[in-house]
């Protein structure tokens, strides 16, 4: 392999979603990456909000993250889920109110030592290109020593960690303003 | 949507914005300007802050699966929602997905939705008093081949306005979905028709500052794709890079 081909392409640029997706995208069970309720389920929940502090009801959420004992599941059945297997991915649009919910389990970390995390996409309306970002798991002791979190300020780490709560996890978007969360790049 | 007691903003007045961004653009990024004032929408919804490098690992080196377990075939024709044909022109749109080093992005799934030739989507909150087509809904899904080619059987959709400022009218498009080898290739966009007259006038169109990116949204009419007596062809090839896993030939599973 060459990493430096002379044959390298740029790629092809991202464009904003729209407002429309809504007929195209979401689908019957896309945010239940496991029956809700069942046993080791949670709620992983929140709401997006723009820069005024208004939720953003024309969003798209995407989620990808390891099963429960850390293993990045390589399995078919997103679009048609049996209930059983387990995709490791899930797609939620918010409502009216700007809320979003995932059926799913926590992630398990990868190694020893290491933070799992949820890997987040952001689509919606006036973003023009998708954002990436990651949601860790509160007081998970591999946070401690991640890369990336310990790279960051207290408060760009607070954006980065979800909340327990009740029936899961609760973690909310801010594309701008005072606790804008902080998005990445991979390159 | 204009406040009272402020001046109605005009195609000249979205244009004049337009034209001064891109004469103080750099012209380095393929990737749209997220801070982009002509399309009010983005105004509120950019992020300030430069997002912070992060090395991808474990699942973020990874996509997600999906096959023919999760896609009929038949998804692939838009034209055969209803019990008759849909109203417009018929095309074909077919290209190959590929990754920055040129190699074919295989067993991927690529999921499109569009208006309808009258420029009409399927959606409540849509206010454009075009009609309906009740033998098209505007979507479809499939997953790219061995050569990393998809192909779609649909209807050439038509512009439409929008309320981003008065007679803001968007050129024809088709959106794409892609997710590529890794969670990093995840790709939106939107394939747009040779020769609209809405380029210039467009702000989302308009928020790639490079010509030579903007032209890459756009098909080629491709005259060996049109089926004789039956439709239209389009050719788009879609780019995906970003990091991924180290890559190997071929990947396991796709033989």
């Amino acid at each position: 392999m060459s990493t430096f081909s002379t044959n390298s392409q740029s790629p092809t640029p991202g464009q904003t979603i729209g407002p429309f997706f809504g007929y195209a995208l979401p689908y019957e069970g896309d945010a239940d990456l496991v029956p809700p309720g069942s046993a080791g389920s949670i709620r992983l929940h929140g709401w997006v909000y723009d820069g005024a502090g208004n939720p953003i009801p024309d969003a798209l959420l995407e989620i990808w993250q390891t099963d429960a004992e850390g293993n990045v599941p390589q399995a078919e059945g997103s679009l048609h889920r049996d209930g059983w297997t387990f995709t490791g991915w899930g797609r939620a649009d918010t409502d009216l109110n700007g809320r979003y919910t995932f059926s799913t389990v926590l992630p398990g970390a990868s190694a020893e030592g290491t933070a799992p995390f949820f890997a987040l996409t952001v689509f919606a309306r006036g973003l023009l290109d998708k954002l990436q970002t990651r949601i860790y798991l509160p007081d998970h002791p591999g946070n401690a020593g991640d890369p990336l979190l310990v790279s960051l300020s207290e408060d760009e780490r607070a954006t980065l960690v979800a909340t327990a709560d009740a029936t899961g996890l609760r973690f909310d978007l801010h594309l701008q303003g005072d606790r804008e969360t902080t998005f990445l790049t991979y390159g | 949507m204009t406040a009272p007691n402020r001046p109605v903003e005009t195609q000249a007045d979205l244009s004049a914005e337009i034209e001064s961004i891109e004469t103080a653009a750099d012209h380095t990024t393929p990737q749209p300007l997220l801070d982009y004032p002509p399309y009010r929408s983005s105004i509120l919804r950019h992020p300030t802050k430069d997002p912070r490098h992060a090395d991808p690992e474990t699942i973020e080196l990874w996509a997600p699966c999906f096959g023919h377990t999760d896609v009929d075939p038949l998804e692939a024709d838009l034209t055969i929602a209803g019990s008759n044909e849909p109203i417009g022109e018929r095309i074909t749109v077919s290209g190959r997905v590929l990754d920055g080093e040129g190699r074919p992005v295989r067993n991927q799934l690529v999921e499109i939705w569009q208006a309808n030739s009258a420029g009409r989507y399927i959606h409540k909150h849509e206010q454009h008093p075009a009609p309906l087509d009740p033998n098209f809904t505007g979507v479809g899904r499939c997953i790219t081949d061995a050569e990393g080619r998809y192909r779609f059987q649909t209807i050439k959709p038509g512009p439409y306005p929008w309320g981003n400022h008065v007679n803001a009218w968007r050129p024809a498009h088709i959106h794409f979905s892609l997710f590529g080898r890794a969670f990093t290739q995840r790709l939106i966009t939107q394939m747009y028709f040779p020769s609209d007259p809405l380029f210039a006038l467009d702000p989302i169109y308009q928020s790639i500052t490079s010509q030579k990116d903007r032209d890459a949204l756009v098909a080629t009419y491709d005259h060996d794709l049109s089926v004789p007596g039956f439709s239209m062809g389009y050719e788009w090839d879609i780019v995906l890079t970003g990091p991924s896993r180290t890559w190997t030939e071929p990947e396991e599973g796709d033989l």
